[in-house]
């Protein structure tokens, strides 16, 4: 039986999320899908784009070895990226969920301020460092003698997956940190009077606890990594393309619309597959920590 | 609470130095007298800094991009709030899908958003207008507006809520002074949070912007293309300035763990 109070509750919710949902259909949904749409138009240099439907765009990202080649460097980029957040992050948040308070906030406002700080200007220290003969590392270095040549990080994957960790950096020891701050910290001294050591605290009582947290932080670094703009395009230049560079390129370069559509299509296509297979996976294998 | 080790130590300064290395020479390298990239060596000179007078376009940058990140922020936060609420307190049938929805943002690439609010403003003819900008950007930060205010929103008491309503209190007046206030915390770090990843965003923003209504990122990003000359550094170093400033006012005030963790009114 259902009576009138019954039948407002189920219109609240809806009422209430009415605006946003309309916004995200009206300014979301619909840029998207003229977005996969346009990826099926035509395009050349004299005539523009024609609103025609045909698979042009993509057969040529099929065929052309270059764009394999391509995704492949994102994707090969992303996930040293994400490794290296992942070791180095997951420890640092725990060292410093151990600092006393002080210390500890001092320290958390030096690691997180940098996501305040524009990732042009972060990319840019890097490039100051270890651009070519001028980088202030190589320089240093080399007038030391420790060696010949400058170490190579402009326009190289190794520069371009360094720069990345550091602009990700981050949002890897928030996603670690917010685990630690689940975990009971008597729990650890519990199995400290047990009589475990510091390795089987840490692999036993520790790890499993905030996995979670790092998985969760590795799929935010993923792919915002796979996805990033700014520090390819300031540390590859134009010689070491990954998706959005290319993507940048096409639209505001080449012009060629429909071909940067087509590219963006299938970076945005591989990236949700990926995340939404990965959370699955994690959601299931950890479900009793998100209950 | 034990304490950390040697190792752990010599790691967590490793670590510090190393996140902070790039930042600070960006900020030295604003300093030097000499016409070219160096550390200043033969001492410090604020000629690089003088320069930017010369170039307008950088404070008309700085200032597009405030106004962007606080607006878009603030817009965002009126979409987010009752959808916070919405899904914080109602088990509904597409619940599930909603908050899926209301989050993708974060998991499509603003190059892909960039490309996709480029060809949609375009067509609409408001193809590199402020306004085009602003709901972009409404956009992009509504997921965090929306989970730091669901996170409050979720913690709250509701026994409080129930005793305002037997005491006559409804509707507005109910929002507005007893779920509005307790939520606030999570509401006002969720702006703070929006506004950063506002006022950060190149990606999707460097598709948008025209000439007039170039965010600060996206000028110093087509600068750099150009070329790299103190003259960046020195306007890197202002933006570095004043978001540290900023960011130990809401440290000091507001806790950094709160806004960025999203804890709400705990801890501390």
């Amino acid at each position: 039986m259902s009576t009138a109070a019954d039948e407002r509750n189920a219109r609240a919710p809806w009422a209430l999320t009415a605006p946003a949902l309309m916004l995200f259909v009206g300014v979301l949904l619909i840029p998207l899908a003229m977005t996969v749409m346009l990826s099926f138009h035509d395009w050349g240099q004299y005539k523009g784009i024609e609103p025609v439907f045909i698979l042009k765009n993509w057969h040529e990202i099929a065929t052309d070895p270059y764009y394999a080649e391509m995704f492949w460097r994102t994707f090969r980029i992303a996930i040293l990226t994400t490794l290296l957040t992942a070791l180095l992050g997951a420890p640092e948040a725990y060292i410093l969920n151990r600092m006393s308070g002080r210390w500890k906030s001092i320290f958390l406002l030096v690691i997180l301020g940098p996501l305040l700080i524009s990732v042009v200007a972060r990319t840019l220290g890097w490039a100051l460092l270890f651009g070519g003969n001028n980088g202030l590392v190589n320089k240093l270095l080399m007038s030391a003698g420790v060696i010949r040549s400058p170490i190579p990080f402009m326009f190289t994957e190794t520069g371009m997956v360094v720069a990345l960790a550091h602009v990700m950096m981050p949002f890897m020891v928030l996603s670690v940190w917010a685990a630690l701050q689940r975990l009971d910290p008597q729990i650890e001294n519990a199995a400290m009077s047990l009589g475990a050591g510091p390795v089987t605290i840490i692999r036993r009582i520790i790890m499993p606890q905030i996995m979670p947290g790092v998985l969760s932080g590795a799929i935010i670094v993923f792919s915002l990594s796979a996805s990033a703009f700014a520090t390819p395009a300031i540390i590859g230049g134009r010689r070491l393309k990954v998706a959005a560079t290319l993507a940048y390129d096409e639209f505001l370069n080449t012009l060629n619309w429909p071909l940067g559509a087509a590219v963006a299509t299938l970076l945005l296509v591989a990236l949700v597959l990926i995340v939404v297979g990965s959370n699955a996976l994690i959601e299931r294998r950890y479900a009793e920590v998100f209950r | 609470m034990s304490r950390n080790g040697p190792l752990a130590l010599i790691f967590h300064t490793i670590f510090v130095i190393v996140m902070v290395a790039p930042i600070l020479v960006v900020c030295l390298v604003a300093f030097t007298p000499e016409g070219f990239l160096s550390l200043p060596t033969n001492g410090f000179s604020l000629r690089w800094f003088r320069a930017i007078a010369n170039y307008p376009e950088f404070i008309h940058a700085f200032w597009v991009s405030l106004g962007l990140g606080a607006l878009s922020s603030f817009v965002a936060l009126l979409f987010a709030v009752p959808a916070a609420l919405a899904l914080a307190r109602y088990r509904f049938r597409g619940r599930d899908a909603l908050a899926a929805l209301f989050l993708s943002p974060l998991m499509i690439p603003h190059v892909v958003l960039g490309i996709a609010f480029l060809r949609f403003f375009t067509s609409a003819g408001l193809g590199g207008s402020f306004a085009a900008l602003i709901i972009a950007h409404v956009i992009i930060v509504f997921p965090f507006a929306l989970r730091l205010t669901l996170a409050a929103a979720t913690g709250m008491d509701l026994s409080v809520e129930m005793a305002a309503v037997s005491l006559g209190a409804n509707g507005w007046t109910l929002f507005r002074r007893v779920t509005l206030p307790l939520i606030l915390p999570g509401v006002i770090s969720g702006w703070a949070l929006a506004f950063i990843q506002s006022f950060d965003d190149l990606t999707m923003t460097v598709f948008l912007a025209a000439p007039g209504t170039e965010t600060l990122p996206v000028r110093m990003f087509l600068y750099i293309q150009d070329n790299i000359d103190p003259l960046v550094t020195s306007v890197s170093a202002c933006v570095i300035a004043i978001t540290m400033t900023a960011l130990i006012l809401l440290d000091r005030f507001y806790g950094l763990d709160r806004v960025l963790a999203g804890k709400g009114d705990t801890g501390r």
